[in-house]
C-alpha cells in the first residue's frame, strides 16, 4: 500500500486538508479527491490548459503540478471565481459574448484571464492573445475569447 | 502515473545525500514542466522525486557587479523576466524567459531544468552559451564548476554523475558595450519547439567587434556552440559583411536533421538568418548601452 501524504493548502480561500499519493497531481486532488471537477483534463501533459488554475498568484497547469507541491500554497480554481451567486465579469462576457461552444476549455481560459486583468487592467489583444497562448479552443476559433476578455475588461474598469 | 516517493530538502546538503542514497532510482523536480510528462508517459522511472524549490540557493536571483548574476537552477521564468536587473543587464535571457511554452508554463518551467533536461531544441542554452554562463553543480565531494556549453552531453544526457545537483547558473557582469539576443523560428508564435534558434552575444569597441560568441538550437545533438563564428567578428568592423561572414560559419556548422519539424537545408539555411538577425539586435542593443 503506496505511503499517502498529508497536504494542508488553501483552495478558493478556504483551509483544506487531504490526503494523496506522492504520484497523484493536483489535477487528479482536484476532481478526484476534493470534488472540484470545474477544473477540466485536457491533454495531460501541460499543452491544452484546460486544467490552468492560480498558484501562489501564478497561473500554472495544475496537471504538470504534484498535489504534494500544494502545501503551503494559495490556489484559486474556476469554482472560485465567481462570487457568491454572483458570475465575475469576465464568466458574464464569456456568456455574452458567445465565447464557448463545447465549454472543455473554458474554466481554462476564464482562471487565465482572470490573472492577466488582475494584474493588467486594459491589456492590448495582442497581449491578451500570446498570455491566453497556452490555452486552446477547438471550437471559438479564438475571436470570440479575446473580445470576451476586453469587455470584461471594460466592465470591470466601469465598475471601478 | 508511476509509483514513487517524495522528499522536499531544506538544503543542498540533504538534496545531495538524497540523490546519493538513492542514485540512479531518484530524479529532481523543479519546475515540472519536462519530468512530470516523462515520469507520467514512461520515457523516464523514478523511485524518489527529490524537489528541490525550496532550497534557498536553488530559488534565489542575486546580483552584484563583482561577482555578476547567480539564478538558482529551479528560479521560474516568470521571476527572471520580472527581476529588475536581469531587465537592465540582460536582455538576452528575457527573451528567453519569455518565449519558453506559454503564461502557465513560465509560472514553473525554469533555466536550470530546461538546461539539465538537455534536449537538442533548449531555448535557453544557446543564449547561456553565448553569456559565457557556467553551472554551480554540488556534490557528495563538494563542489565543482562546469561551462554551460559542455553540460549536455547528448539529447537527454548531462555531465551530472549520480548524486549530483545544479545548484544555479553564474553569468559574468556584462562587459562595457555588449548585448545578446536570442532568436528563434517556430510554425507558430509560442507554445512549440524550435525548428531552429540562434543566441548570440558581442562586445563592441569603437565600430569594430572585441569578442562574440554564437551558439544555435535543435540543429545537433546538444546546443551548438560555434566557437568559429564568433572568433571571425574578433576584431572586425561591425558591417553587414562581418555579420554575413558569421552567419555563413553558423550555416556550415549546423550538423541537424531531417525531421516533422524542418528539413535539414531548410535548418542550415534558418541558422544563417537567425544568426545574421541576432548579431544585429545584438549589436544594436551594445550601442544602447554607450
Amino acid at each position: 500500500m503506496p505511503r499517502r501524504v498529508h497536504v494542508q493548502t488553501t483552495i478558493n480561500g478556504e483551509e483544506i486538508d487531504f490526503l494523496c499519493e506522492a504520484r497523484q497531481s493536483l489535477l487528479e486532488v482536484l476532481r478526484d479527491v476534493l470534488g472540484l471537477t470545474g477544473t477540466k483534463e485536457g491533454c495531460n501533459d501541460g499543452n491544452c490548459g484546460a486544467c490552468t488554475v492560480i498558484f501562489d498568484g501564478r497561473i500554472v497547469t495544475a496537471c504538470l503540478v504534484l498535489a504534494v507541491e500544494a502545501e503551503g500554497k494559495q490556489i484559486t480554481t474556476v469554482e472560485g471565481i465567481a462570487v457568491g451567486r454572483e458570475l465575475h465579469s469576465i464568466q458574464q462576457c464569456f456568456l455574452e459574448g458567445a465565447a464557448l461552444q463545447c465549454g472543455i476549455c473554458t474554466p481554462g481560459f476564464i482562471v487565465a484571464a482572470k490573472a492577466l486583468l488582475d494584474q493588467d487592467n486594459n491589456p492590448s489583444e495582442d497581449k491578451i492573445r500570446l498570455w491566453l497562448a497556452n490555452n486552446l479552443c477547438r471550437c471559438t476559433g479564438y475571436d470570440k475569447i479575446v473580445r470576451s476578455v476586453q469587455a470584461a475588461a471594460e466592465r470591470m474598469q466601469e465598475v471601478r | 502515473m508511476q509509483w514513487f516517493e517524495y522528499a522536499r530538502p531544506g538544503t543542498v546538503d540533504e538534496a545531495v545525500r538524497l540523490l546519493s542514497e538513492h542514485g540512479e532510482k531518484a530524479c529532481v523536480l523543479a519546475g515540472g514542466t519536462d519530468i512530470l510528462v516523462q515520469l507520467r508517459g514512461g520515457f523516464r522511472a523514478a523511485e524518489w522525486v527529490i524537489d528541490v524549490k525550496e532550497i534557498p540557493a536553488l530559488d534565489e536571483i542575486a546580483w552584484d557587479e563583482a561577482s555578476g548574476l547567480t539564478i538558482g537552477a529551479a528560479v521560474p521564468c516568470y521571476r527572471i523576466y520580472e527581476d529588475e536587473d536581469v531587465k537592465k543587464l540582460y536582455p538576452g535571457l528575457i527573451d528567453v524567459a519569455s518565449l519558453i511554452g506559454g503564461t502557465q508554463i513560465q509560472g514553473r518551467a525554469s533555466l536550470g531544468g530546461n538546461l539539465c533536461n538537455a534536449a537538442p531544441s533548449a531555448d535557453a542554452v544557446p543564449i547561456m552559451i553565448a553569456l559565457e554562463a557556467s553551472c554551480r553543480i554540488a556534490g557528495t565531494n563538494g563542489e565543482r564548476t562546469v561551462a554551460v556549453e559542455d553540460f549536455c552531453t547528448a539529447p537527454g544526457k548531462n555531465v551530472l554523475a549520480a548524486g549530483e545537483l545544479l545548484v544555479s547558473l553564474h553569468f559574468p557582469a556584462p562587459k562595457a558595450n555588449s548585448g545578446a539576443h536570442y532568436l528563434r523560428f517556430i510554425p507558430r508564435n509560442e507554445m512549440d519547439i524550435a525548428v531552429a534558434g540562434a543566441g548570440v552575444s558581442v562586445v563592441l569597441d569603437n565600430g569594430n567587434f572585441t569578442s562574440a560568441r554564437v551558439a544555435l538550437a535543435s540543429v545537433a545533438p546538444t546546443s551548438l556552440f560555434v566557437k568559429q563564428a564568433g572568433d571571425a567578428l574578433a576584431g572586425q568592423p561591425v558591417s553587414d559583411e562581418s555579420i554575413q561572414r558569421a552567419a555563413d560559419i553558423a550555416k556550415q556548422a549546423a550538423k541537424p536533421i531531417d525531421d516533422m519539424r524542418g528539413t535539414v537545408r531548410y535548418r542550415k539555411h534558418l541558422c544563417e538568418v537567425l544568426t545574421r538577425r541576432a548579431l544585429h539586435v545584438a549589436v544594436e542593443r551594445a550601442r544602447r548601452n554607450n
